[in-house]
């Protein structure tokens, strides 16, 4: 898309912000890529009437006259593939952010011309076929590391025929430089490490799995109560500063994924600033490098040009794709796609189409449920498992979840994890309402975690999530009555709920120990917790008042277990165990001796 | 303020509420200024906001009364809207398209820019880190400001958010730094004795020669609203990234912008979302939020205090809800409280600055300063439960523990929020301040704080 093209195919005949009216129009297609104007602005033809023509232009139109020519590209909005990606951000239609610093400056203005991809750079090719090999659409071809530890395995083109390798060479080599040859029916092809793939259309994979592993994000509330399978879908819905933002930093710092594509689709500049200095310090847990080596960021805030907004979740989505093709296992982040959905109202009223629900198009709920299931676990065309995780973010006008985008989200993801305005007031983060959000992938992943961690986990779940459930009737009641008014077996409940909010779900994203939970230290911390709930039982039944158990000097431990903890040390957590047991057995010895 | 160029057409074929319609032209570009000139020769001004080979539609700044179809004449200016930029700008008063109104002459310049200016690279932004103290406890304990935010005030009609934003202008500073600064004050639609109250609290301070005005009253037209901000950041943008200022960007009052949008839209016949605001009402209010900041390898900072009252108290109302969208917090403004004539009336809890953990800790502040204040909130947040259970069952009935967390409360509300419109305190005695009221609780109440924490400064400040 950025060799200049000289092909004209229209005429501006009106200008309407983003949307432009072409006339004249001959030879080109929906869905092709234009470059407008002097500046040559790129677009995207959404309309096709006759011999005139609406394009969609991803810059700012200031200045844009009618009259003026418009150029085709031959091809529809895509992204270019291949190494490099990792550690970069891009716009919403994939132009690299540094190099538009570099020949632009501080700001961005339009009618940058940049290569996604550097062209100078020689990566290092070892292949992985051999002269006489047959390849076919998406056969790996060979490897080459694209960070110290990042094995980018270079694929055939989907789109490219099956051929037979006739010269390969282990060398380095410039993404655009023919790395393999293949004799096909056409004649012998030149392939390179570049693909260009069009955004709209998903790439294609051999079948689709089901999710049965989870992705590990070290976030208790969502691990542990509403638990993602790695290929699964999420929304976080939630008004502002309820901590959408942190919550998909925190997932995309600490999730058990091997590429994260993060998308900031109409947020803050600063955001996406804050992103790009504490990525590269922050270590990725399992390998030891920084966390920027497996990211890649795709950052459209709020001031840039509305048209690439709309684009920019495609980009992603792409870029996604092409990883899982690999396969990996990738997780993608959108912040958030109330934006991207604005977008589209926008685009759509300048259209002057009908529309339905709060000036949305009627086309919004099928164009999310198409974005949604481009993700999943899939085994790829060359028969390796990838996933891609697509968590989004979800902005209600007035935290409202009501709302059509919010609702429209509902129907296409598994998991739900709703944000409370009340629990952000009172600083308790994450402010993910227990009573309110659900996961669908429990009974998938469940054989995991009896695996890995504890045949008792899920027994132990939904033990406290049951807690959590009394504890919410009850408080209806407190309000009323005040919390001295109940029984000693309600006020247990209560007491031990407010462990369950206090010391387990809630968690620091800025203390260093308390920002990321191993599910082993998940798992003992809840066991802890109602082991004290069991005891606590017991004794009470006996008529123990409940403020002596509350007096125990173990509570303390209990709710320092989050920070005090190392993540890797389960000691600690027998030595609580076993306090428990014998601070309330004094308790109840003390208790007798006064009967 | 303009320079005389392009050609001019005579005759308009369309008037309608503040845009004209003109047809037979040629080579018009979008966004283009226009000149217009009543049958009177008096000049005013516009911008093209949609145009085709032959006509374009034309919003008109100073109004359409007055103007005919066959005298109108129309001048297309080949460019979009500028304003001149330069130093000389400090200490005087404009309208909202950059033009003198305190009867001095325009200010020389020979570098003129676009109003609308550009998005900044996401790549060059400088995180914002810097504390800037208020010498308000309840800003600068709780919801931190740091240079380069952008944080609104949200509030209601009769509280007191100018005083507010008087102080915050009066002693905002940032501790060990003493750099230029500059204040770039822009008025949309606000009454004529809000300005003077304004001007009078810049006079008194001896700020006034660093401030730009921008003043759009309320008996000025609507639509100069839509351009007011944006000159005021183009010169804020000049004194920050081109001379190194720390420029304050006051915006009042966003509601009046907002609803001057939704006067040209409606009459442009757009597709109304919420409440009739036009669909693209969060881009169009990003393109001003996020024009605060800084720039790696630029010494200035822009930091925007925009204020907005919202309709009836509500803040789900499309204004404030879409500004919290966008800034980094907001300052939120309480009617009970003002009621009980607590000044600042600033709501703790729903307000929240989130830049404020980059902003504060050791070396900036104080290392515990993040966790004391975070069990205030939580604190204070039990507080409001507590008295909505006295109220039902009164406050004797209430446990020990209760009683002590109201205690807190008020101490919380009449000690800490509530301080003088000329008092300034410094971060050290905010926070000891708000050790002092913490202590009112039990010690095993304050789960948010550290051991060593409740070590140190627990029930220290009494003696």
């Amino acid at each position: 898309m950025t060799e200049a093209s000289k092909r004209i195919i229209g005429t501006v005949d009106m200008i309407n912000g983003p949307v432009v009216k072409a006339v004249d129009v001959k030879a080109t297609e929906m869905m092709e890529l234009v470059e407008v104007g002097k500046e040559r602005l790129i677009g995207e033809i959404i309309e096709l009437e006759e011999t005139r023509a609406t394009i969609q232009v991803y810059e700012n139109t200031t200045g844009l006259k009618p009259g003026s020519l418009i150029y085709g590209t031959g091809i529809p909005l895509s992204v270019e593939l291949g190494p490099g990606l990792i550690g970069n951000i891009y716009d919403g239609i994939q132009r690299p952010l540094k190099d538009i610093a570099q020949c632009m400056g501080n700001f961005i203005s339009k009618g940058v011309k940049v290569h996604p991809l550097d062209r100078e750079k020689k990566w290092p090719f070892i292949p992985a076929v051999k002269e006489g090999d047959m390849v076919g659409p998406g056969s790996i071809l060979g490897i080459v590391k694209e960070t110290p530890i990042f094995e980018h395995r270079i694929m055939l083109d989907p789109q490219h025929c099956e051929g037979k390798v006739v010269r390969v060479q282990e060398g380095e080599y410039r993404i655009d430089e023919p790395i393999i040859s293949l004799s096909a029916p056409k004649g012998i092809l030149d392939i390179c490490m570049l693909q260009r793939w069009p955004v709209r259309h998903p790439r294609p994979y051999l079948r689709r799995l089901l999710p049965e592993t989870p992705l590990v994000t070290g976030q208790r509330v969502i691990d542990t109560f509403f638990p993602i399978a790695k290929g699964g879908t999420g929304g976080i819905p939630g008004g502002f500063g309820t901590g959408k933002t942190i919550t998909q930093h925190q997932l995309s710092k600490w999730s058990d994924a091997d590429i994260i594509v993060y998308i900031g689709c109409g947020e803050r500049g600063n955001e996406m600033t804050g992103v790009l200095l504490d990525f590269p310090k922050l270590m990725d847990i399992k390998k030891g490098r920084p966390l920027m080596e497996r990211t890649i960021l795709i950052a459209n805030t709020s001031d840039m040009p509305l048209a690439a907004r709309e684009a920019s979740i495609y980009t992603g989505i792409t870029i996604a794709e092409y990883y899982r093709d690999m396969g990996y296992d990738v997780a993608l982040m959108a912040d958030s796609t109330s934006r991207w959905a604005e977008a589209l109202r926008e685009i759509s009223g300048r259209l002057e189409e009908m529309p339905a629900e709060e000036g949305f198009p009627a086309y919004l709920a099928s164009r999310l449920g198409k974005f949604y299931e481009r993700a999943g676990r899939v085994q790829t065309l060359n028969k390796k498992t990838g996933s891609i995780t697509a968590i989004c973010a979800v902005s209600p006008p007035g935290g409202d979840f009501s709302e059509c985008v919010t609702q429209h989200t509902k129907r296409f993801v598994r998991c739900f994890w709703g944000l409370n305005k009340e629990l952000a007031s009172a600083r308790y983060f994450p402010a993910i309402n227990y009573m309110e959000s659900y996961s669908e992938y429990l009974d998938s992943i469940q054989s995991w975690w009896e695996k890995e961690v504890d045949p008792k986990w899920r027994e132990l779940r939904e033990e406290a999530m049951k807690i959590l459930h009394q504890d919410y009737r009850l408080q209806r009641i407190i309000k009323l009555i005040g919390e001295d008014a109940l029984p000693d077996s309600q006020r247990l409940i209560i007491e031990t709920a407010k462990l369950i909010k206090d010391s387990f779900l809630q968690q620091s994203a800025f203390d260093d120990l308390d920002t990321y939970a191993v599910p082993k230290k998940q798992f003992l911390m809840l066991k802890v917790i109602m082991h004290f709930y069991h005891r606590a039982c017991e004794i009470i039944k006996s008529h123990l008042p409940i403020y002596r158990l509350l007096e125990m000097p173990v509570l303390n431990d209990i709710h320092r277990m989050k920070t005090n903890i190392p993540n890797n040390d389960t000691k600690p957590f027998d030595i609580i165990l076993q306090q428990i047991d014998e601070q309330t057995q004094e308790l109840e010895k003390e208790h007798m001796s006064i009967l | 303020m303009i320079e005389q160029t392009g050609k001019e057409y005579i005759g308009i074929t369309k008037v309608s509420g503040p845009l004209l319609f003109i047809e037979d032209i040629k080579d018009v570009g979008f966004d283009e200024v226009v000149q217009i000139k009543t049958k009177n020769n008096e000049i005013r001004h516009g911008r093209v906001l949609s145009v085709s080979r032959s006509s374009a539609l034309v919003e008109v700044f100073e109004g359409t009364g007055g103007l005919t179809i066959p005298s109108t004449r129309v001048k297309f200016q080949g460019r979009s809207m500028q304003i001149p930029v330069t130093m000389d700008m400090l200490g005087r008063i404009f309208n909202g398209m950059g033009m003198p109104i305190d009867s001095y002459p325009p200010p020389i310049s020979r570098e003129y820019r676009d109003i609308n200016g550009l998005p900044i690279n996401p790549i060059v932004r400088e995180y914002p880190s810097d504390f800037i103290q208020t010498g308000i406890s309840a800003i600068d304990c709780m919801n931190t400001l740091v240079q380069g935010q952008k944080l609104p005030i949200f509030s209601g009609s009769g509280l007191p958010h100018n005083e507010l934003a008087a102080q915050i202008v009066r002693q905002a500073r940032v501790i060990g730094q003493n750099e230029r600064f500059a204040i770039v004050f822009a008025a949309m639609g606000i009454k004529n004795d809000e300005a003077h109250m304004f001007r009078s609290s810049f006079e008194e301070s001896g700020a006034i020669s660093r401030v730009v005005m921008f003043l759009n009253l309320a008996n000025d037209p609507s639509i100069e609203r839509l351009v007011t901000p944006r000159s005021a950041l183009t010169i804020a943008e000049y004194l920050a990234f081109d001379k190194g200022m720390h420029v304050l960007v006051i915006l009042t009052d966003m509601t009046n912008y907002c609803e001057a949008l939704r006067e040209i839209a409606s009459s442009k016949g757009e597709i109304p979302s919420r409440k009739g605001y036009p669909g693209y009402l969060y881009s169009d209010l990003a393109s001003i939020y996020e024009r605060a900041g800084k720039i790696i390898g630029c010494k200035g900072s822009i930091t925007q205090i925009p204020i907005l009252t919202m309709p009836n108290d509500d803040i789900t109302h499309p204004i404030p809800d879409l500004t919290g969208f966008i800034t980094e917090g907001q300052i939120v403004l309480d009617r009970d409280l003002a009621k009980k004539r607590i000044y600042p009336p600033i709501n703790e809890l729903p307000s929240l600055s989130r830049l404020m953990n980059d902003g504060i800790g050791e070396g900036k502040t104080r290392k515990d300063h993040s966790n004391i204040s975070n069990q205030l909130y939580a604190s204070y947040s039990y507080v409001k439960k507590v008295e909505t259970l006295a109220s039902i069952i009164g406050e004797n009935e209430l446990s020990e523990k209760d009683k002590k967390y109201l205690e807190f409360g008020r101490a919380f509300e009449e000690r800490f929020i509530k301080q003088g419109a000329h008092e300034e305190r410094g971060i050290e005695e905010s926070l000891n301040l708000a050790w002092e009221v913490a202590s009112i609780l039990p010690k095993e109440e304050l789960i948010r704080v550290t051991e060593k924490q409740i070590e140190q400064y627990y029930a220290k400040q009494k003696d």
